[in-house]
């Protein structure tokens, strides 16, 4: 069985997202890639090292550059004649492209497994991660989408695969890329930050959720989260929201801070290996899930703490 | 322009879904039911559009069970015009769904289909992507802002690194986000008054799909439960533990 993995990059560099993906692709068999974009040369020659990684498939053309579904799509279902399974990270990338995939495959998408029990069956979280189910496919060929934190990243080197470059539909002339504000940061990112400090809506203002957190996580050189409160109400960019219906991390430690633990975002971080939760209320259900827990003001808390450190 | 919505009757959010003894499922019995959040904010986007004098008419479409009229009455209360049930006690995948609401939309001529980007209960986030690609339309999914402009439509989407806007042809698809908007709670008047708009009843095969399951569910299990750990009494010893955990040196 061979899949193709659809490889997520920027700035001419693969993502870790990737990384696990692979990981996951290479318990069904054989693993190819697919590299598309617009001026993908390095990134093409980076994902040929991936260890494990038979063939890379390199499609270079404009109409690829901003990952934009309606053209992606149409070149991906071209290429699955020659695979079993097509499989992308969950990332909103992948969430945006396998579906479109899959329909015009006409198979079931298999969303965000946790692991791989066989050729057709694997594991999913479902209500928000409150159930795990073991799903086995019917379909002929598979369309899936990773949860990364399942996964081991696979080495980014050592791998020798070769290079072939296929060509897709072109534009389709539907849609087009106006823009994009993305979040600039020095911070690690979210999902493979290993330390993650996160704010809820007990931060009060956007000043205050930086004017505390940032220095807490200069410190511990840790990634900045939140909860869907304190996105909403402005305190940090959407990037930022840990949940159910945001990211999804599992970083060595994660520390709750004024996050009451609500379901949807437990969904986000309850993988983590350590959980660490600072909230005023010692009832508060983020306790129930915390290794480490600590009841108090956040406002005294996380400057004694920042200074201490 | 007319808009079709889907809005698919779940779990409400505020629930903890407990699972099965028997490892079959969700235990959905007695379980308080509600719109899909995502849906009540795609039909508050419909409604936007409307009173904006972008859009003419606003249907709202759902798969389900007989119950699930409930959910297209609350739709019709925040300000949909009618509603059209494809009702059936089975499963139905979002590959079937898609292929449904590929029928409707082809009866119906929409300009736009809005959906949620995801249901909270399989969490699949992928049915309004594949009515997209049946169609052969554009898509806009995780929608923070959808702006009409004569046959286009731009719609910023909350992506992994921030935003990223895009602009599409219609007829297009759009899936939403959490903060496209803050959906209305439905006035008592508007809840009367949606009892007497019209509710049409069909059933999958009046539009030929099959929706026999592609995906079998094997087990439903409990995910490994977290222990509550320690509390500690102050920053001092949170450090000690942090030092224990060599996250600090
Ligand atoms: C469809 C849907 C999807 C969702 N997806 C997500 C998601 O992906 N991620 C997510 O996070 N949420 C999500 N939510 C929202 C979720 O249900 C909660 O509303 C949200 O997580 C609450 O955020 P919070 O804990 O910051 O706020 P609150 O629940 O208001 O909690 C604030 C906490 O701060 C504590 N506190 C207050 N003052 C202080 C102080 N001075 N010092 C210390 N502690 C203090 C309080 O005791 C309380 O526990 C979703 C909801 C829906 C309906
Ligand atoms: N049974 C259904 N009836 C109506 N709409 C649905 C149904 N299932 C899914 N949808 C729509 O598709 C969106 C995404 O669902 P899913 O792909 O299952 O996560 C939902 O937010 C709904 O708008």
């Amino acid at each position: 069985m061979t899949s193709l993995v659809l490889v997520e990059h920027e700035g001419g560099q693969v993502k870790d997202a990737t990384l696990a993906t692979v990981t996951a692709a290479t318990k069904l068999g054989d693993v190819h890639l697919l590299v598309a974009g617009q001026g993908v040369g390095a990134v093409t020659e980076a994902a040929a090292k991936i260890a494990g990684v038979g063939k890379v498939l390199a499609a270079d053309d404009a109409s690829l550059a901003h990952n934009l579904a309606e053209n992606v799509a149409p070149l991906v279902a071209g290429l699955m004649a020659s695979y079993d399974a097509f499989v992308t990270p969950a990332t909103t990338t992948g969430k945006n492209i396998a579906p479109r995939v899959a329909a015009l495959l006409d198979v079931m998408q298999i969303s965000d497994i946790l692991s791989v029990e066989g050729a057709d069956t694997f594991t999913r979280p479902i209500y928000a991660g409150n159930a795990i189910a073991t799903v086995k496919s019917s379909d002929a060929k598979k369309v899936i989408t990773v949860r990364t934190t399942a996964f081991e990243k696979a080495a980014a080197s050592g791998g020798s695969g070769t290079v072939e470059t296929v060509t897709g539909a072109g534009d389709k002339g539907i849609s087009s890329f106006v823009g994009a504000e993305l979040s600039k940061s020095e911070r690690p990112e979210l999902t493979s930050a290993k330390i993650i400090v996160s704010g809820g809506r007990a931060f009060g203002s956007s000043d205050q959720f930086h004017s505390l957190l940032d220095p807490l996580a200069d410190k511990l050189k840790a990634g900045v989260g939140a909860s869907r409160a304190a996105v909403d109400a402005g305190y940090a960019p959407n990037d930022y929201q840990v949940g159910q219906t945001g990211k999804i991390v599992a970083p060595e430690v994660y520390i709750a801070i004024g996050i009451s633990g609500a379901i949807q975002h437990l969904a986000g971080m309850k993988d983590s290996k350590t959980i660490v939760a600072i909230n005023k209320d010692e009832d508060a259900p983020i306790f129930q899930v915390a290794d480490v827990g600590l009841v108090g003001d956040l406002f005294k808390i996380v400057p004694e703490l920042t200074e201490k450190l | 322009m007319k808009l079709l919505v889907a809005v698919k009757r779940v779990i409400d959010f505020n629930v903890k879904p407990r699972v099965k003894a028997d490892g079959t499922g969700v235990d959905l019995a007695n379980v308080k039911m509600s719109m899909n959040p995502f849906d009540e904010i795609a039909v508050e986007e419909a409604i936007r559009l409307k009173e904006k004098g972008a859009a003419t008419e606003i249907v709202a479409v759902s798969i389900g069970p007989a119950k699930a009229q409930e959910t297209l009455r609350t739709a019709l209360a925040m300000g949909a015009d009618r509603a059209i049930l494809i009702q059936t006690d089975d499963e139905v995948e979002p590959l079937a769904v898609a292929k449904l609401l590929a029928k409707v939309t082809e009866e119906e001529q929409p300009g736009l289909v809005i959906l949620g980007k995801q249901a909270i209960d399989d969490d699949s986030n992928q049915t309004g992507q594949m009515l997209a690609a049946l169609l052969g339309w554009p898509q806009g999914t995780f929608a923070s802002k959808v702006e009409l402009s004569g046959d286009k439509v731009d719609v910023t989407r909350e992506v992994d690194g921030g935003l990223e806007t895009v602009k599409l042809s219609t007829p297009a698809v759009v899936t939403t986000d959490l903060r496209l908007n803050e959906p209305r709670y439905a006035s008592l008047p508007n809840i009367m008054k949606a009892k007497s708009k019209p509710l049409a009843t069909k059933a999958p095969a009046d539009y030929g799909v099959d929706t026999a399951p592609r995906l079998q569910t094997l087990k439903v299990a409990e995910p490994p439960k977290r222990s509550a750990g320690v509390k500690v009494a102050d920053v001092d010893e949170l450090i000690g533990k942090l030092k224990t955990l060599g996250v600090v040196a």
